[in-house]
Parts: C-alpha cells; sequence; structure tokens
C-alpha cells in the first residue's frame, strides 16, 4: 500500500502501472466443477418455464430468468443448472445465483449466432456479457445517439493490468472486434486510448489512437473526455449523453474472438493480487468460484481478510469466498486482515487535502459536512456532487480517515431513490 | 459444510495513505520543541513549571469535557497537548498558575470543544484564550512588568513595547542576532525566532500546515512594515524587525496555521495570510496594543469561511 512520502508538501501521486518488458501467459485456471452466474432480478420473479434444476445446458447459451426483462447471464460451461438461490450484493441489488454443474463430454459446435453475420439485435441478446462486458444496450436509444466509441486499452484502477495485456497480446482479435463493433453499431469514429508510451504501435487498427496519462484516475471516462477528447462532461451526465460510449479493449477483443472462431469466449482475464501486492494475470472460465483462482495460485484467505472485486481505489469487498468471476472481474484484490486500513468517526479538521488532491476540484471539505448530516439535495446543489467521479482519493489521503467516497455514494443513491420515488408518485 | 470464513467487506477505497491526526500533533508539537527548550534555558525553572501546566490541563480539561458529554476520550490524538504547549509558549514565564488553569480551560473548552471538538471551531483556540485572558488581566501580558525580575545578559525590554512608546529608534538596541538567537524579552517559545522557522520549515516540508497561509502571513507583515517604515522611519521599525519580534513567527507557523479555522483553497490561503500580516502591522503601528498577532488571527479566523468561498470551478459545473 503506498504510504504519504516524508515531503508530504508533494502532492501524493498515485500511477498506473505500465505493463512492460517481455509479457508472461496469464496463468490458466482450469474449468471449474461448479460455476455460478448472477443473473439480474430477484429470484421471487423467475419464470420457472425458462429454465429450472436440472436442465441440461451448453456453453454460451443465454439464462433468461424472467420474461419480463432484458437480464440474462450467458452459460460459460456444458452441463445441467444445479441449484438456484437468491444473491444480494452492493446497495442490496439483487440477483438470481444459478449455479452449473460442468459434464465432462465438450461440445465443440459452433455457437449459433457468432456463426451468422454481426447485427445488433442478435448482439444485444446474446453478447452483453461477453468477457469484458459490451455495453450494447447504450446503442439502442435512438435520443442519445452515440457518434463516439471510446476503446481504452488500460484500467480504471490502479495495479490492474488485465486490458493493457489484452492490447499488447491480443492485437489480431482486437482488429477483428473494431471491425465487427462498427458493424454490429454503425459507430463509425472509433477511439483507442492507450495509457503511456506505446502510442506507435497500433497504426493498423481501424481507429484514431490517444496517449492516456499514467496519473491516477487519468483513465476515468470523465477525465479521459476532458483531456484527451477535449470534452467537459456536464456534472450528472453521463458520457452517452455527449454521444460517446466507453467500452473496454477485452471486451472488442472478446467480440472479435467470438466473430473469428465461431465460438463463445468464455475465458476472462483477471489481475489478481496477493496480500504481497504482487500482481499475477490469470484466465478463468466466468462463473468459477474466485476459491477456485486462489487455490491454484496458492492464496490463503482467513476470517478477517479482505477480497475485493475491482481495484484496490475503487473495487468492491465481496462476502463470499466462491464468489464466481464476472464478465467484467478486471481484477481481485485480497488484503490480509492486518493490512486493512480501518476507517474512523472522527470529525474532519478542515486539512483541505482531499480538496487539493480532487481532479475534478469539489470543494470536499464543505461536501463531507453537509453528507454527514444527509442534506444530499444541498450537497448537490451548493458542493458539486455530481462532479465527483468517483476515484476515491479523498478517501486514499484523510488524515481523519473518513469513509468520503462511501458517504458520497450514498448520497448519489439516495438521491436516485428520492428522484424515483417522486417520478412514481406523480405518474399515479 | 465447511463453517464459512467471514471476511471484512467496506466501501472503496480500499487503500489508505496512513496519515492520521496524531501525527500532525505529534510533529506540530516536535516542531515547536526548539523554541520551548530555548525559552525554557533563558526564563528558568518558572518557564518549565508554566509549560508543565499549561499542557497538563489542556489534556485534563479535554479529558474532563470528554467525560461529562460521554464522548470518546480524544486526549489520544495530542490535539490537547499541543493547545497547552501552543498557550505556554505565549505567556511570560511567571504566568500565576491560576491564569495558565484558566487560559487553557478556555482554550480547550470555550475555544473548542463547545465548537464540538476538533475541527469544529472557527477561532484558533490559543489565540481566542490567549485574547481573552488579555483583556480580562492586561497586566498578565505586560512582559516589561511580568519579567521585572529577570535581568539576564541582553535587553530586558520588550521589544515592541519600547518601539511602541519610545519610537522607531530604539529597534536599533535590539541586534537581529539576538531576535534570532532568543535573546529578548517575550513568550516562553516565541523569542527564539531560528527554532520557530525551522520548526515552521519542517512542517511546511512535510505538509503538516500550508506554506501558502505563513509564507503570505510573513509576506503582509513585511509589505505592511515598510510601508509604514518609509512613510516615517522614526515613528514605525523596519521590516525584519516587525517578523523577529512579538508573535510574529509563533503566529505564521503555529497560530494563523491551525487547520479548522483557516482556508483550504489556494487563493483564499493567500488572501488570509497576507490579511493576517497587514492586520498584525496595522494593530502594531496605529492601533492600542504594543503586538497585533492575536487580534489579526482572530479577525482573518472570522473572515476565513467566507474567503473560501473563493475556488476553482468543479469540472463539470453547470451555471
Amino acid at each position: 500500500m503506498l504510504k504519504k512520502s516524508f515531503v508530504g508538501i508533494i502532492k501524493p501521486r498515485l500511477e498506473y502501472q505500465p505493463l512492460t518488458g517481455s509479457i508472461s501467459e496469464p496463468i490458466l485456471i482450469p474449468p471449474p466443477s461448479t460455476a455460478r452466474l448472477l443473473v439480474e432480478g430477484p429470484v421471487e420473479e423467475r419464470d420457472t418455464s425458462l429454465f429450472s434444476e436440472g436442465d441440461p445446458i451448453t456453453a454460451g447459451q443465454p439464462l433468461r430468468h424472467s420474461g419480463q426483462t432484458d437480464a440474462y447471464a450467458v452459460a460459460t460451461v456444458s452441463g445441467t443448472v444445479g441449484t438456484i438461490s437468491a444473491y444480494t450484493g452492493d446497495f442490496g441489488k439483487v440477483f438470481t445465483a444459478v449455479t452449473l454443474l460442468r459434464s465432462e463430454e465438450k461440445t465443440e459446435q459452433p455457437d449459433p449466432v457468432v456463426s451468422t453475420p454481426p447485427s445488433l439485435d442478435t448482439a444485444l441478446a446474446h453478447l452483453k456479457h461477453l468477457p469484458g462486458t459490451l455495453p450494447l444496450e447504450k446503442f439502442t436509444d435512438q435520443t442519445k445517439p452515440i457518434h463516439t466509441i471510446v476503446i481504452y486499452g488500460g484500467d480504471n484502477d490502479i495495479l490492474v493490468t488485465t486490458n493493457q495485456y489484452i492490447v499488447k497480446a491480443r492485437t489480431t482479435v482486437l482488429e477483428h472486434g473494431v471491425v465487427s463493433l462498427k458493424q454490429i453499431t454503425g459507430v463509425d469514429r472509433i477511439v483507442l486510448a492507450v495509457p503511456g508510451e506505446a502510442v506507435q504501435t497500433f497504426g493498423h487498427l481501424e481507429a484514431e489512437v490517444k496517449k492516456v496519462d499514467m496519473a491516477y484516475p487519468s483513465a476515468f471516462p470523465q477525465m479521459i473526455l476532458h483531456t484527451v477528447l477535449g470534452q467537459t462532461l456536464p456534472a450528472g451526465k453521463s458520457c452517452e449523453d455527449l454521444g460517446f460510449c466507453f467500452v473496454t479493449a477485452e471486451a472488442v477483443a472478446s467480440l472479435g474472438e467470438a466473430y473469428k472462431t465461431g465460438h463463445y469466449p468464455v475465458r476472462k482475464l483477471i489481475t489478481v493480487i496477493n496480500k504481497a501486492e504482487k500482481q499475477q494475470l490469470v484466465s478463468a472460465v466466468i462463473g468459477t468460484p474466485l476459491s477456485d483462482i486462489f487455490q491454484q495460485l496458492g492464496i490463503t484467505v482467513q476470517d478477517g481478510d479482505r477480497i475485493i472485486v475491482g481495484g484496490p481505489m475503487t473495487g468492491s469487498a465481496v462476502y463470499l469466498e466462491d464468489y464466481p468471476v464476472m464478465p467484467d472481474t478486471s481484477a481481485v484484490v485480497v488484503q490480509d486482515k492486518d493490512a486493512i486500513a480501518l476507517v474512523s468517526d472522527y470529525p474532519c479538521i478542515n486539512c483541505g487535502e482531499c480538496v487539493r488532491t480532487c481532479p475534478v476540484y469539489v470543494p470536499i471539505n464543505m461536501l463531507v459536512r453537509l453528507l454527514e448530516a444527509g442534506l444530499y439535495e444541498e450537497a448537490a446543489d451548493q458542493y458539486d456532487l455530481y462532479s465527483c467521479i468517483g476515484c476515491g482519493l479523498c478517501s486514499f489521503i484523510c488524515p481523519s480517515k473518513i469513509p468520503i467516497y462511501q458517504f458520497i455514494r450514498l448520497a448519489k443513491y439516495e438521491l436516485e431513490r428520492m428522484k424515483s420515488a417522486e417520478e412514481t408518485n406523480e405518474s399515479s | 459444510m465447511n463453517p464459512r470464513k467471514k471476511f471484512i467487506v467496506s466501501h472503496a477505497p480500499f487503500w489508505h495513505n496512513g496519515s492520521n491526526i496524531p501525527e500532525r500533533s505529534y510533529h506540530t508539537l516536535l516542531a515547536a520543541l526548539p523554541a520551548v527548550v530555548v525559552g525554557l534555558h533563558y526564563w528558568g525553572m518558572a518557564a518549565v513549571a508554566v509549560v508543565s501546566l499549561s499542557i497538563s490541563s489542556a489534556i485534563l480539561w479535554e479529558l474532563a469535557i470528554n467525560k461529562v458529554t460521554k464522548k470518546t476520550v480524544t486526549i489520544g490524538d495530542g490535539n490537547a497537548a499541543l493547545i497547552g504547549l501552543l498557550f505556554a509558549m505565549l505567556l511570560p514565564a511567571t504566568t500565576p498558575w491560576w491564569a495558565v488553569l484558566t487560559g487553557t480551560f478556555v482554550a480547550v473548552v470555550l475555544g473548542k470543544q463547545i465548537f464540538g471538538g476538533i475541527g469544529g471551531n472557527s477561532f484558533s483556540p490559543v489565540v481566542l484564550s490567549v485574547a481573552m485572558l488579555s483583556i480580562s488581566w492586561p497586566h498578565l501580558f505586560d512582559f516589561d512588568g511580568m519579567l521585572v525580575n529577570y535581568d539576564l545578559d541582553f535587553v530586558m525590554v520588550y521589544p515592541l513595547a519600547a518601539v511602541k512608546h519610545f519610537g522607531a529608534g530604539t529597534a536599533a538596541d535590539f541586534s537581529f542576532g539576538d531576535l534570532l538567537t532568543g535573546r529578548q524579552v517575550g513568550g516562553i517559545g516565541a523569542t527564539f525566532g531560528l527554532g520557530l522557522i525551522a520548526g515552521g520549515i519542517y512542517l511546511i516540508v512535510r505538509g503538516f500546515i500550508r506554506w501558502e497561509i505563513s509564507i503570505s502571513f510573513l509576506a503582509g507583515i513585511f509589505v505592511a512594515a515598510l510601508i509604514f517604515n518609509l512613510i516615517d522611519p522614526t515613528r514605525w521599525a523596519g521590516p525584519m524587525f516587525h517578523l523577529l519580534t512579538g508573535y510574529t513567527l509563533v503566529g505564521a507557523f503555529f497560530l494563523a496555521t491551525d487547520d479548522s479555522s483557516s482556508p483550504v483553497n489556494f487563493v483564499p490561503m493567500l488572501i488570509y495570510g497576507a490579511a493576517g500580516g497587514v492586520l498584525t502591522v496595522l494593530i502594531r503601528s496605529i492601533g492600542a496594543f504594543e503586538d497585533g498577532v492575536i487580534y489579526a488571527v482572530l479577525v482573518i479566523n472570522l473572515v476565513q469561511p467566507l474567503l473560501d468561498k473563493i475556488r476553482p470551478k468543479a469540472l463539470g459545473k453547470v451555471v
């Protein structure tokens, strides 16, 4: 964990880690005997006619748990459906957890969808949860037409090198993916943003190549828009409102692989960061329980440790060792219980470190006072709550150890809830 | 089935740079120590008694208020000890015990805890306390009167009083060497210029105080004193004299920089410091008091929330 430097007058600068030198192959984790998938939506609303326990399943088959929603997950192993249960994630988000029991016989038949020419409709119904996740639903909103797709060839969070590896080692499928993505979405302008120095090597891609700074949080979509593309995202708007859609390099590479080989890619690349903060790239089938990966890498987890899905600055802690690898799991961090920095209920001492480190100039010292008092609307009106891009640097440096970013997310969540409640009241 | 392991779940970010409040307090104490030690050397056991009583009573007041209000005990963060030490640094060595106790009570209880404890105070607790005591018992802060029984081998006159009452010509009696090395009449920890500067630089380099405030405070004093001095050198002493006497250095590095009562944005910090410096010289030159640091700091503390409205526009702000 990066500590404050002795010379404290220098602003702390967290750097993304460049992937340089000879790139070693990721460790291959064998397919799990039991894979676990999470489908968005409560288990109670499940339409049992769609699939039920004991049904045979083939890899690449989408699993919809209800006819009401578009939510689905894609089976990544062939076998039978095991148990179906409920799972609750961050902010009370509910999922239906489905276990798949893998059978040994292999199915080598080509996937029916990716064998046909690419189209948005088939891709939407089948390819949203490719390794890396492809946000295809963002191309369906006619009111917000997308004119530029930004492929980011690096990772949001520090220490994570998943997408950098894809850009360096899987260029052919990436190239193929760019072509397929253009066909599916009909968007002509593709920008490939890559971290650091390696700009020259991408001349063959049908995309504009741009360089992104190595200082955290330059790789956040809002920051790339601002510094690389010269567009400032108005507070509270999304990149799609401006016509930009951000996708990860891994998703594009997976798309390319799918159409190139005719098989649905099931393996996700993950940067695993162990207790000694050493990184290891692994390739695991989506749905593999994290415990399988830990076992393979010799990582032991005990009571009181922390397992984080995502990077050390922006990830989310999970409470199950068996939490599955998800299509968007770019990193897994394991922290020893002695290395965990705890938060405190100490008040803000107004030292201003947060204000001076905030990349988007949010007056956090004032904001946190309002948020602590639960004055969320005032915070949004007066102190730029919606400008926050969620990098977590304020919490990282706070001497009082206030969970500032947690307050900010809670405030955004509560405001969202209030807004939807008001809308329901108006319509009824 | 194995019993399920229990993991710690919490919110992002999962890293912290390790900074904390005790670290800030203890390093500020450390930075103040050279000035205090030299003061103790000149003023002897009486000063030791004042410093000891001040620190210990400040801690005890904090503990008492923690207990009375049934809050977590916060004396471990070192802030109470820091208040005690800074308060003692401003006192003459012969301050009676009851004044020290009253002073630390005002600083810790009225100056800080009433506002909700650390971070809630809108005035520097030490400055507030000295201001209240110096109004209530002006003779306690009359350094010439209080230290009349000392006869050390340097000019035994409080420099600021001398120039106030006998004209700027008396400033020549005090050599810069004496002023820098603590050979002047004043508060226990406020006289050793070199030590205060070294402590201030240490705090700035370590990032515990904001250089913008200290430097602009000193610059404000320098410029304002220079202007006065140029207008009439016989009435008003030069800028270097003002920088090295009274509470100037302790004010610039330890009082004006109090976290919760000072601004956090760049431009406000500069205005805040400069305003403090200019006010100090104004009070010293044309005001009723010999030293102006205390009231200058109180005034800039007061305008701090207003100053902090000057801030960079947040990225993506739509107005």
